[in-house]
């Protein structure tokens, strides 16, 4: 009985988390689209959750290109499908590898960052201040932040795309024997528009949900630096497990059929 | 006197209640504050002084009771105003609030700029003369707050809440934190500023020295209603046991232990 009813209670909580996601991502956009809006701040976002993650994103793309291709490599050659090895590379990085693996790693970079950065002005009263300073902190801190995120994550991914079937190159050329030219041509023919536009499409989503849950979880942080700090690692997990989730529904949407 | 207490008045607090979960922090205050006053609320430590503060700048949503400024409530105020550009409130918080990222100039301007869009070179003069009226050279300028000590924050968190010369001034603990000279100087500052703009102010703190230096009028706060309300010269003289037990810190009294009283 008292676990029935501890169990009722969780997801009583969880129902009013949800509720409270959603009413924040409600107002944030209400408030992204109406004046004013800080497009200085626009860009700083801009540079700081694209510029500043690109070697990450570059080198997570690059060793999963590589292993990527060593892995079909070693798995196809029991079936002499060898041959399949670019378009496996392609399809697998700009479909599903690519805005995945970018994502979670920009959830851990930026939503961590945004976390702690929001949370500390929540927890020092900076944010209460920016209000009697006839300033709306959504506008002021979530929606450049939102804006950024959502326009540069597909960026990010069409560069890690490229990056990471390169790493397909890299290892298929000078490890596993393949003629570099035919790759390529190959690599081409089988890379289709749908198969990067879900793609892109991905990135814009993941990039809106990193930084929401980045947004939310400072905004929303009490209690001093105990609290900033549960802050970053919720943003974290959160932006992880929905961005996985969200992959799933967005991948439904564009090839289930 | 008589001829203030015939205008609206600029502040009228009615019935106002603020609970956090089962605890009652405020139950059913009434406050008025007429243009020009200068009111101290003294209480203890946790009685809910902050609170107060946040419900009239519509930071925190009241459970009851209203609260209006120029007869306008305050949380549709703070919007208001945001959107016809008006400076009206000032804010000093309890711990400057300062906005780290930012450099003291632009700190001290924000308001300016946002409110006004004034230019930053504009902005960065009138923060400077800021500055000096409250004492800081114009080299502290383009120091950023973690550079500063604690005295040098509250007066540049002072110069913020100023400069835009608001017609009512919130001041929470001017002088927690730091030492009886710079608090003393703190006082004089604030004293000097709400003459200057000709500003209401009200002021929160549990330090009597700096009470009685800054107000005209004191209020004290105890379980979640004003118990005293008078001028400032009469609270010797209150004939409130725990306006008495207060002001001379006595630990035996009415007041137990627990100063908020609540709990
Ligand atoms: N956001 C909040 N959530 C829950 N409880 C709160 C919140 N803000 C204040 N309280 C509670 O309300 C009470 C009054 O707090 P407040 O900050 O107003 O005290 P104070 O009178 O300003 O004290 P001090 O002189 O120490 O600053 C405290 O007991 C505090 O625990
Ligand atoms: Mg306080």
């Amino acid at each position: 009985m008292g676990a029935l009813r501890s169990l009722g209670r969780t997801f009583l909580a969880f129902l009013a988390a949800v509720g409270r996601l959603i009413v924040f991502a409600l107002e944030a956009l209400y408030r992204t689209v109406r004046p004013p809006y800080y497009l200085s701040h626009v860009g700083r976002q801009t540079i700081e959750i694209g510029y500043y993650s690109l070697p990450v994103v570059g080198l997570t793309a690059i060793f999963t290109g590589m292993v990527l291709a060593l892995q079909s490599y070693t798995g196809f050659a029991r079936f002499s499908a060898e041959s399949a090895i670019p378009q496996v590379v392609v399809v697998t990085i700009t479909r599903e590898l690519g805005p995945v693996l970018a994502g979670l790693m920009v959830a851990g970079r930026v939503a961590a960052a945004m976390a702690a950065e929001i949370g500390t002005m929540r927890v020092t009263e900076q944010i209460d201040a920016l209000t009697t300073l006839y300033t709306d902190p959504f506008k002021y801190l979530v929606a450049p932040r939102l804006i950024a995120g959502t326009l540069v994550m597909p960026v990010l991914v069409l560069v890690a795309d490229i990056i990471g079937v390169f790493g397909g190159f890299l290892v298929s050329v000078y490890k596993l024997g393949f003629n570099g030219a035919s790759f390529l041509q190959n690599t081409v023919n089988a890379l289709m528009t749908q198969d990067v536009v879900s793609g892109l499409v991905k990135a814009a989503v993941f990039g809106f949900i990193v930084t929401l849950m980045g947004c939310y979880h400072g905004y929303n942080s009490r209690g001093g630096a105990q609290g900033v700090g549960k802050a970053t690692t919720n943003a974290v997990v959160s932006a992880s497990i929905l961005l996985l989730c969200f992959n799933y529904f967005i991948t439904e949407l564009f090839f289930a059929r | 006197m008589t001829q203030k207490q015939n205008l609206p008045p600029k502040i009228r607090v009615r019935g106002l209640s603020k609970s956090f979960g089962r605890k009652a922090v405020l139950q059913g205050l009434d406050l008025e504050l007429h243009q020009g006053d200068s009111l101290v609320i003294i209480g203890g430590s946790g009685s809910g002084k902050s609170v107060l503060l946040k419900c009239m700048l519509g930071l925190l949503h009241p459970d009851a009771g209203n609260i209006e400024i120029d007869g306008t409530p305050a949380d549709r105020l703070i919007h208001r105003e945001r959107e016809e550009g008006r400076a009206k409130i000032g804010m000093l918080f309890q711990n400057a609030a300062l906005f780290d990222s930012l450099n003291v100039w632009r700190n001290v301007s924000f308001g300016l700029m946002q409110s006004k869009g004034t230019s930053a070179r504009e902005s960065r003069e009138i923060a400077i003369a800021k500055l000096a009226s409250v004492g800081l050279a114009a080299d502290v300028a383009e120091l950023y707050p973690a550079e500063l000590s604690g005295g040098m924050r509250k007066r540049v968190g002072l110069a913020r809440a100023i400069a835009t010369e608001p017609e009512i001034l919130f001041i929470d603990e001017p002088t927690a934190g730091l030492d009886p000279i710079m608090g003393h100087a703190i006082d004089e500052l604030i004293v000097a500023c709400v003459e200057k703009l000709g500003a209401t102010a009200l002021t929160i703190t549990h330090d009597m020295a700096s009470a009685r230096r800054i107000s005209k009028r004191m209020a004290m706060l105890y379980e979640g209603k004003l118990i005293w309300d008078g001028p400032t010269r009469t609270i010797e003289r209150s004939g409130n046991p725990y306006v008495d037990q207060f002001i001379n810190g006595r630990p035996d009294g009415p007041i137990q232990g627990n100063l908020a009283g609540v709990d």
